[in-house]
């Protein structure tokens, strides 16, 4: 393991003395594009509460650990039954990465169509590294100190690319699980999608680790769609109560594509999944939809841009949350519609249910218009557990728990129905109901 | 097999039920009226145990306090009530929801739980008696449905859950006669010498069609008189002017 310290805290001086090309290995203008992200945070610090788009989420807990940056090497402990455990099988290729960096053994790349190349991001930085001259070392769009980190880190991940209508039936499954015994190590993992004209795949992102391992997964997935092509992206973060789990997927989209993420989010102590798209080409269509259900001390952030730059282009965001003991949920939301950007279909919409007094959500749906011919909507909606319908279920038999846990399964049923892969949703229902107690479970015939 | 004795209910300070008694056997269908505000419903609300009043006197359920078990037991118990205003619930199928109900009432009785095969056999014969056909089961709970498919619904559930005491509470309001009909011959095929029912209406047109074996009238938190099912012609006729706290009180009490 090459562990470099990453001096968290003190993100001024000593950043600098890093040598982000640590041995050598990167050629010129990926080193040198890892000291400028090293600098850019040295000079920008950390985001605060004072920033609109981190104002309710409190990174005290994550600026406290000294990390280490994880290097390659198997984990002490995991295997393929823990494996399986925090990832359903789906049966198709499936990439698992360990601590970020990618585990040849618990891994399989059979059953791929010619025209889909997928491998891993180490794999091409070692055989043609120009390829990822547009993407690695520069996060797009506004810069933050997390996604510099990733950019100054970032060893491995996946990278995809479908050729021209490329069609994948079987879902692509990318693991990503952390066995960090005692070193609170942060994990960059880097992905890279590349949808060409036509192209269709599924891609479902696993986030799992061992419970008591202290670490960071910080990782950015760039997705970048060509014309009509079409992706349908799946994330499940269900990281341990002691990780801390920092995402930003990245998403491009070309004329007539489609984009839909449906995101599930479990563990964490703090998550944040941040969701930028840019909708660059006429008709493109993303929906985005997500279900976040923090519990205990959890801290569960979505925040989304979405930014309408073509004509005729549509968005639908649809998140729910359940906040259950002292559990903070945020939904940031932003919708830009820029100048020019006509026939714009937008909406959003949020809604929580809080289990009790203690829980708390910020909601904060935006929608910004700079032009006249769109239509755009949002809302959202913080309620507490219906009284009267969880009286109607006991008047029928049903016990206080199972009532309550029937009615919030219902409240995310929706959400999980959204799941079109079977043994996918299955797992998830499995998961969510265990949550919520045991007159959770599949509700509709 | 119901026993109510000086029944007092209040809520927020203000006293709803006033010493209300009365006795129902096994398989007698007793009639509530009384005009809005009187209590009837708060009754209905108080024997079921739904929260927020401040109860005294007795209830006594087949030998047990029935007052203190919670709504779940008394259900298990065999208490069921069909709600005036029956509630959504989005996302929990119908079917889904009824077999759940069925089941949790099974457990709690010790008996066998049934799978989806045998409910579903169970549902469809028991869906006749209320003139509902699949398409009802594979909705979620009460959504958008119509007054009288609510009351249809309410009635299946009763018909499904065999309870032995069934409280209806003003299941004939918001239904046209076509509706109601359909309701009261659900009912009527529900009657049976092991089911007590309470049957709380405003109006006198239900018992047309649910003809009862005792008619008690409510005001102001007490019943005020009671007697058979003549006495609810009485009322059509006469109005519930006169009908005082106080007034004598006749039959029914045993």
């Amino acid at each position: 393991m090459t562990a470099v310290k990453v001096p968290v805290r003190a993100a001024g001086g000593v950043l600098s003395e890093l040598s982000p090309g640590r041995d050598g290995r990167d050629l010129g203008w990926l080193a040198e594009a890892r000291l400028k992200a090293l600098e850019w945070v040295g000079k920008n610090g950390f985001p605060s509460r004072k920033d609109e788009d981190w104002k309710y989420t409190a990174l005290d807990g994550i600026l406290a650990v000294p990390f280490v940056a994880a290097g390659a090497g198997p984990g002490p402990r995991v295997t393929l039954d823990l494996i399986n455990k925090a990832a359903i099988d789906l049966g198709g290729p499936r990439l698992v990465f360990v601590n970020g960096h990618f585990s040849p053994e618990f891994s399989r790349l059979t059953g791929l169509p010619s025209g889909a190349v997928v491998t891993t991001l180490a794999a091409v930085l070692e055989t043609s590294p120009d390829r990822l001259k547009p993407f690695l070392g520069h996060t797009p769009g506004e810069h933050h100190a997390f996604a510099a980190f990733n950019d100054v880190f970032a060893e491995d991940g996946a990278f995809i690319h479908f050729t021209n209508d490329t069609v994948v039936d079987e879902p692509i499954q990318l693991v990503f699980f952390s066995d960090t015994e005692g070193v609170p190590l942060m994990t960059s993992p880097r992905s890279v999608i590349i949808a060409d004209s036509g192209s269709r795949a599924t891609i479902v992102e696993t986030y799992a680790g061992l419970d008591g391992d202290v670490y960071c997964t910080n990782v950015v997935t760039e997705v970048v769609l060509a014309e009509n092509a079409r992706i349908d992206h799946y994330k499940v973060q269900n990281e341990p109560t002691t990780a801390f789990h920092l995402a930003l997927l990245d998403v491009r989209q070309a004329r007539g594509s489609q984009f839909a993420s449906r995101s599930v989010m479990l563990g964490s102590s703090v998550a944040r999944h941040e969701i930028r798209v840019r909708l660059e080409g006429v008709e493109a269509e993303v929906s985005l939809d997500g279900i976040y259900l923090p519990q205990g001390e959890q801290v569960h952030d979505n925040t989304i841009f979405v930014d309408h730059v073509a004509t005729n282009c549509t968005s639908h965001q649809l998140y729910k949350g359940v906040l259950d003991d002292r559990g903070h949920g945020v939904f940031n939301g932003h919708i830009m519609v820029r100048h020019g950007a006509d026939g714009t279909d937008a909406n959003q919409k949020n809604k929580n249910l809080l289990l009790n007094d203690r829980a708390q959500v910020d909601t904060r749906p935006r929608l910004e218009i700079y032009t006249d011919d769109v239509k755009c909507t949002h809302g959202a909606a913080v309620g507490q557990m219906d009284d009267e319908a969880l009286l109607y279920l006991r008047t029928r038999g049903l016990p206080l728990e199972s009532a309550r846990g029937l009615l919030v399964y219902a409240f995310v049923q929706e959400m999980v129905d959204r799941i079109e892969l079977e043994p996918l949703r299955a797992s998830l229902e499995a998961l969510v109901s265990t949550r919520f107690g045991s007159g959770a479970h599949r509700v509709q015939q | 097999m119901l026993h109510i004795k000086e029944l007092h209910a209040s809520i927020d300070s203000k006293e709803i039920l006033r010493g209300v008694n009365l006795d129902l056997k096994p398989g007698e269908v007793h009639a509530i009226m009384g005009p809005n505000g009187s209590g009837k419903s708060t009754l209905a609300s108080v024997l079921i145990g739904r929260d927020g009043y401040d109860v005294s006197g007795s209830v006594t359920y087949e030998g047990q306090d029935l007052l203190a078990l919670s709504p779940e037991e008394r259900a298990a118990a065999g208490v069921f009530l069909a709600f005036q205003h029956p509630v959504e619930i989005p996302g929990v199928g119908n079917m889904y929801f009824m077999r759940t109900a069925l089941n949790s009432l099974r457990r709690q009785r010790g008996q066998e739980e049934l799978d989806a095969v045998d409910f579903l056999a169970l549902a469809q014969e028991r869906m006749k008696l209320v003139e509902m056909d699949q398409t009802f089961m594979s909705r979620s709970v009460n959504e958008g449905f119509s007054g009288g498919e609510k009351k249809r619904n309410e009635i299946l559930q009763m018909a499904i859950l065999e309870p032995k005491l069934a409280i209806l509470d003003e299941t004939d309001s918001g239904l046209d006669i076509d509706a109601l009909r359909v309701v009261a011959s659900g009912v009527n095929a529900l009657r049976s010498e092991g089911r007590t029912m309470l049957v709380i209406t405003h109006h006198q047109r239900l018992l047309d069609y649910i003809v009862p074996d005792f008619v008690h009238v409510m005001a102001a938190g007490q019943i005020v008189h009671s007697g058979d099912k003549d006495l609810a012609l009485e009322l059509e006729a006469n109005g519930y002017a006169g009908l005082t706290p106080g007034s004598a009180r006749v039959g029914a009490t045993a």
